[in-house]
């Protein structure tokens, strides 16, 4: 049989989602349902004096109003963020209460209220609008920068605080700078975003009265987790009687890895009304609520030899919360972030300093990469100024600090495996034809645009998991991953997940995992996942963990399946179990012509008669079944790398810029499924590339998010883009036995200073991402007007 | 969205009749239903007028295209003769939203919304446009009367636009990157004794520029609006552009249609 693993299988969920017949959260209705609409604060900071909901109560259709007292009165608690950071003066971060809906004051426009609840959509939206809320309007804190000038949001936590927290050595940094022969400093502004998932969160919370049953459908990358926070958090349902169901879901980026305030209160709501009830975000709604991405503020600064040796790296960041710290929030910035930003380079010593802080916009968590988007920007960014002050080729110095040699212990973190950054960094020089750039430019030239190349070689850290690990750096449970390959007594086969596909093609991918582990065809093999009733507990999708930890798992459940199998086949063709050899889904006794196939063994499995002269196929004392379930805690991370190499040209008279030509020669260990990997490159790239050059999240100084709909937050579209240049190079992971390394975020990390480097290249002056029509255009007017001055 | 009634009119006589202080003719839909389902606005009732006879169908006479006001953009895009008669004008609707905006939105929705960024407007202008509606024939001078503004009444239906055929004409569209709508629209075109630049986007209505049509009627070369700074007190800023840039790319956009004109 032809090795599934490594061969571009076409997509098993293709034909319901390219037929319009994905079944997600808002396609769900439910016997008997209620809809809720939000009122939510217009404010970005306030007190609230008072809400008035008497008219809307009395209002057509409506069963209730529901306020953060009612919340209270029921004992739910409030929202959690579930990674304890520790600042550097020993003092625990600093946390706000974060009631799903608001009590006494409400900390950012979009935050919630109170829920209207009435017989049909329509007649919840016209009760909304009599609900009448009395507010004490104050001034709102929206600038990253001075916020902790600013006034105090939350009492108690002074200068908008919630850490200070640091990372690496500082007096030996100090002293690499103070001996270095140049230093570089750079500002660095990562821009905010939001996460724009095609389809806007939404839950059904479904009460049972007579089994105390609670059942919550949600839009969650991540239902087990949700499950476990709202149990044991926010106390809305005892987890052995609460189901959470994640359907088909429109993809997430992280937005969707926590459970909202929209899902704890839809689940309370069905319990406390009795009834069904059900939310669809609105779009714009989305963009307000949904929690948003990156929005960091950065100095940064390396110490150099002449020779171009890097020897020392210091990065000082404040990094935007939003109005409260959401579940991921607090790592995001940290040890997501921190360990990152040395980059796949050799560097002896650094320091990280970051201060996260509250500000009166939307709470920001992980999107994307979260954190390695971030120290990918910035060392990036650093490197590629560092080398144009010392007069070195980028390519050439960069090369020049790569690390050369694994297992490689960083002087921050992390200790990397395995990698050959020459490699992949050398076949993409190739690939987008470097040594033909400046002919290219030329050319450009004669039609009067400006050309310019960026580099980005980039490291993330993924498989995101290890407990001891994680667990040492503060988060508060383990990561691991859950499997369970459950073949039915036809041979056909269920393999459970504690993964959530929403957009990632696992229902492939972990099915060619099992198609060529047990020789059983693809067709034959259902992946479930996405309902806490049916699978063993599990850890959800993120961090570019899904094959790296549950993929494992699932590969480790399938070798124990083999084991017993053996075993069956042993008793039943009377052989030993050592002896047996497992091939193409057949047990075979060596040299002879004795076998049985895996789906007579599964047969024989759950069916074990047993009679008079019919022997059972169990050995002795062996149980009836075919089932195994593993659990997958690997040793380390996996350390995905790469280059990525952008070509732009920027029209000088409207500023626009054009990316020509997009190369990627990426190292993710081994492919499971190429042409899957090859969709998860492209989305990130358009996510990478948005973030650099269309994307921004902008609030005004009174915190009103101005881009809260697509006619002016800037998506990348299509056209956008060019044919992008895609290749590989492998070095397997150690870390795990499939020795795949995780690709769903390196478009995302490697590109935006890929496409910054290139604009910056073209353009000879800086310029803040995103890198608009405008703002090119400017920078290229202050640019001659102080060339003017200078002459 | 809030209740309404919902008339379908099968003449400009019944649409007129239906109309009241309170109605909304329906055409594409592409700018009415967004608002309505947001709440932006409410009506007690819409009167479809999208599949009345008279709406439709475009006619090129010896001087003049007469299209009608239910005539969506991409029948406009597509037309054999409008393509041969004044290019630009065809071209123009074909860059209008996506494909399904062009096969929904119609010219008459479209002038009678007035959006500060939509296109046609600077058609109507640089081609000397007569609108007919459902009692009167208007210029299209006195047409555009502000922000969201036009000379129409209630309950009047415009039911075609005349466009005067020049000797050759370019729109030039610098979209805003997120709706794509126009950033800065310049609609040039040249006739036997005068060039008129129509800019929309730029302004709170659309405008001629005289400062361009000076500077082309002089020598209708692009070289000769190199040195032009147009003044950009009166120009629209927001946050996709300063309105210093937008006076600078409406002259880039007017020197891109000397190139294209045709
Ligand atoms: C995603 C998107 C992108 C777009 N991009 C562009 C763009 O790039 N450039 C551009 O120019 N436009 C753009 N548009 C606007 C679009 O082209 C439509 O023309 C516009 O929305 C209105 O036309 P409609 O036929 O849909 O009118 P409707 O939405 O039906 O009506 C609009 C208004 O006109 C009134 N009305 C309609 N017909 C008549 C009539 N015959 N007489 C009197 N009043 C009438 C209605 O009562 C209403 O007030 C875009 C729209 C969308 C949704």
């Amino acid at each position: 049989m032809a090795s599934m693993i490594g061969s571009k299988v076409e997509r098993k969920e293709d034909k319901k989602f390219l037929t319009g017949k994905g079944r997600y959260t808002a396609d769900i209705n439910l016997h008997n349902q209620l809809h809720a609409v939000f009122i939510r604060s217009p404010h970005a900071r306030a007190k609230i004096k008072g809400i008035d909901t008497s008219k809307a109560k009395k209002a057509a259709g409506v069963v209730d109003v529901l306020t953060g007292k009612d919340m209270q009165d029921d004992k739910i608690g409030g929202l959690i963020a579930g990674w304890k950071i520790v600042s550097k003066d020993g003092t625990d971060m600093k946390c706000p209460a974060h009631p799903p809906l608001a009590t006494d004051s409400v900390n950012y426009v979009g935050d919630h209220i109170a829920l209207v609840v009435a017989e049909t959509l329509q007649e919840a939206k016209d009760a909304a609008d009599l609900v009448k809320v009395d507010y004490k309007v104050l001034k709102a804190v929206a600038s990253t920068a001075e916020a902790m000038n600013s006034d105090v949001i939350h009492e108690g936590i002074e200068k908008n605080l919630c850490f200070d927290w640091e990372l690496g050595d500082k007096a030996k940094t100090d002293e690499a700078f103070s001996s270095a022969e140049k230093v570089v400093e750079m500002d660095i502004l990562n821009n905010r975003l939001v996460p724009n998932a095609m389809e806007p969160r939404a839950s059904i919370g479904d009460y049972n009265s007579s089994s105390e049953e609670l059942t919550l459908y949600t839009t969650s990358q991540n239902p087990h987790l949700s499950r476990l926070v709202m149990s044991a958090f926010n106390a809305v349902h005892p987890e052995h009687k609460f189901r959470v169901i994640a359907p088909d879901v429109g993809g997430g980026f992280g937005s969707k890895i926590y459970p909202y305030s929209e899902d704890v209160i839809m689940a309370w709501a069905a319990k406390r009304l009795q009834r069904p009830v059900k939310w669809v975000c609105e779009r714009t709604e989305s963009f307000l609520s949904d929690c948003h991405g990156r929005d960091h503020i950065t100095k940064c600064s390396v110490a150099l030899k002449n020779d171009g040796t890097v020897t020392g790296l210091k990065v000082d960041t404040i990094a935007n919360l939003g109005g409260y710290a959401s579940l991921f929030a607090t790592v995001t910035p940290t040890y997501l972030y921190g360990p990152l930003v040395l980059g796949l380079y050799n560097i002896p010593t650094a320091y990280c300093n970051v201060k996260a802080v509250y500000t009166n916009t939307a709470p920001v968590d992980a999107y994307r990469g979260a954190g390695r988007p971030e120290a990918t920007y910035l060392i990036e960014r650093i490197m590629d100024k560092a080398a144009k002050e010392l007069g070195m080729d980028r390519a050439e110095f960069r090369k020049k600090n790569f690390i050369k040699q694994f297992p490689h212990q960083q002087c921050l973190v992390h200790n990397i495996d395995s990698g050959d950054y020459d490699a992949h960094f050398d076949k993409a020089l190739n690939l987008a034809d470097y040594s033909g750039f400046e002919k290219r430019k030329a050319e450009s030239a004669a039609k009067g645009k400006l050309r310019g190349i960026g580099f980005s070689t980039y490291i993330e850290a993924c498989g995101i998991a290890p407990s001891a690990a994680v667990m040492s750096l503060g988060a508060g449970v383990g990561l691991w991953e859950s499997a369970e390959i459950r073949f039915n007594p036809t041979g056909n086969i269920s393999v459970f997940t504690g993964t959530h596909s929403h957009g990632q093609s696992h229902d492939t991918t972990f099915a060619q995992i099992v198609a060529d582990k047990l020789g059983v065809p693809m067709e034959n093999i259902e992946l479930v996942h996405g309902d806490t009733d049916k699978g063993p507990f599990g850890m959800g999708t993120y961090g570019s963990r899904s094959l790296a930890v549950g993929g494992t798992a699932i590969a480790k459940a399938c070798d124990k399946i083999v084991e017993k199998g053996k075993a069956v086949a042993a008793n039943m063709l009377e052989a030993k179990a050592d002896e047996i050899e497992f091939k193409d889904g057949e047990f075979i006794v060596p040299n002879t012509n004795k076998k049985k196939t895996i789906g007579e063994i599964a047969f024989a499995c759950y069916l074990p008669g047993t009679y008079g002269e019919i022997k059972s196929p169990l050995p002795e004392g062996m149980e009836p079944g075919l089932k195994e379930t593993a659990f997958y805690d690997p040793v380390n991370f996996s350390f995905p790398a790469g280059s990525h190499i952008c070509e732009v040209e920027v029209d000088p008279t409207t500023g626009e810029t054009k990316v020509d030509t997009y190369t990627c020669v990426d190292d993710f260990g081994n492919l499971i499924n190429p042409m899957i990997v090859e969709g998860q490159i492209h989305g990130g790239l358009a996510q990478g590339i948005g973030q650099a050059l269309y994307e921004n999240a902008y609030y005004d100084e009174t915190g009103q998010l101005v881009t809260a709909s697509y006619m002016d937050y800037c998506m990348p579209r299509a056209d956008n883009f060019p044919e992008f240049r895609i290749d590989y190079t492998c070095t397997p992971a150690t870390s795990n036995p499939l020795g795949v390394k995780g690709c769903g975020e390196a478009g995302a990390i490697a590109s935006p200073p890929a496409v910054m480097n290139a604009v910056v290249d073209a353009i000879g002056t800086e310029v803040t991402m995103p890198a608009t029509a405008e703002k090119v255009w400017k920078a290229l007017k202050e640019k001659s007007k102080s060339a003017k001055k200078a002459a | 969205m809030k209740q309404f009634n919902f008339h379908e009119a099968k003449s400009v006589k019944e649409a007129v009749k239906a109309a009241s202080k309170n109605s909304a003719f329906l055409s594409g839909g592409q700018t009415l239903i967004p608002s309505m389902k947001l709440r932006l606005s409410s009506f007690s009732d819409v009167i479809n007028v999208k599949n009345i006879k008279d709406l439709q169908g475009i006619k090129v006479s010896g001087k003049s295209v007469k299209i009608g006001a239910a005539t969506k953009h991409a029948e406009v895009a597509s037309s054999k003769d409008v393509k041969k008669a004044i290019p630009a004008l065809a071209a123009l609707a074909g860059g209008i939203g996506d494909m399904q905006v062009r096969n929904k939105g119609t010219l008459g929705g479209s002038i009678a919304n007035n959006d500060p960024s939509a296109c046609y407007p600077s058609a109507c202008i640089a081609l000397n446009a007569v609108i007919h509606t459902s009692n009167r024939k208007i210029d299209a001078e006195k047409f555009f009367k502000g922000m969201f503004e036009t000379a129409l009444k209630k309950d009047e239906l415009v039911t075609a636009v005349e466009f005067t055929i020049p000797e050759k004409s370019a729109y030039i569209k610098i979209p805003n990157p997120a709706s794509r709508y126009a950033l800065v629209g310049v609609f040039l075109a040249k006739y036997k004794k005068e060039t008129i630049c129509a800019v929309t986007g730029a302004q709170p209505v659309v405008f001629r520029s005289k400062e361009i049509e000076k500077a082309l009627n002089n020598n209708f070369d692009p070289n000769s609006l190199n040195d032009l700074n147009l003044k950009s007190n009166e120009m629209n800023a927001d946050i996709h552009a300063s309105a210093e840039y937008r006076a600078s790319l409406v002259v880039t956009a007017a020197q891109k249609a000397v190139i294209n004109c045709k």
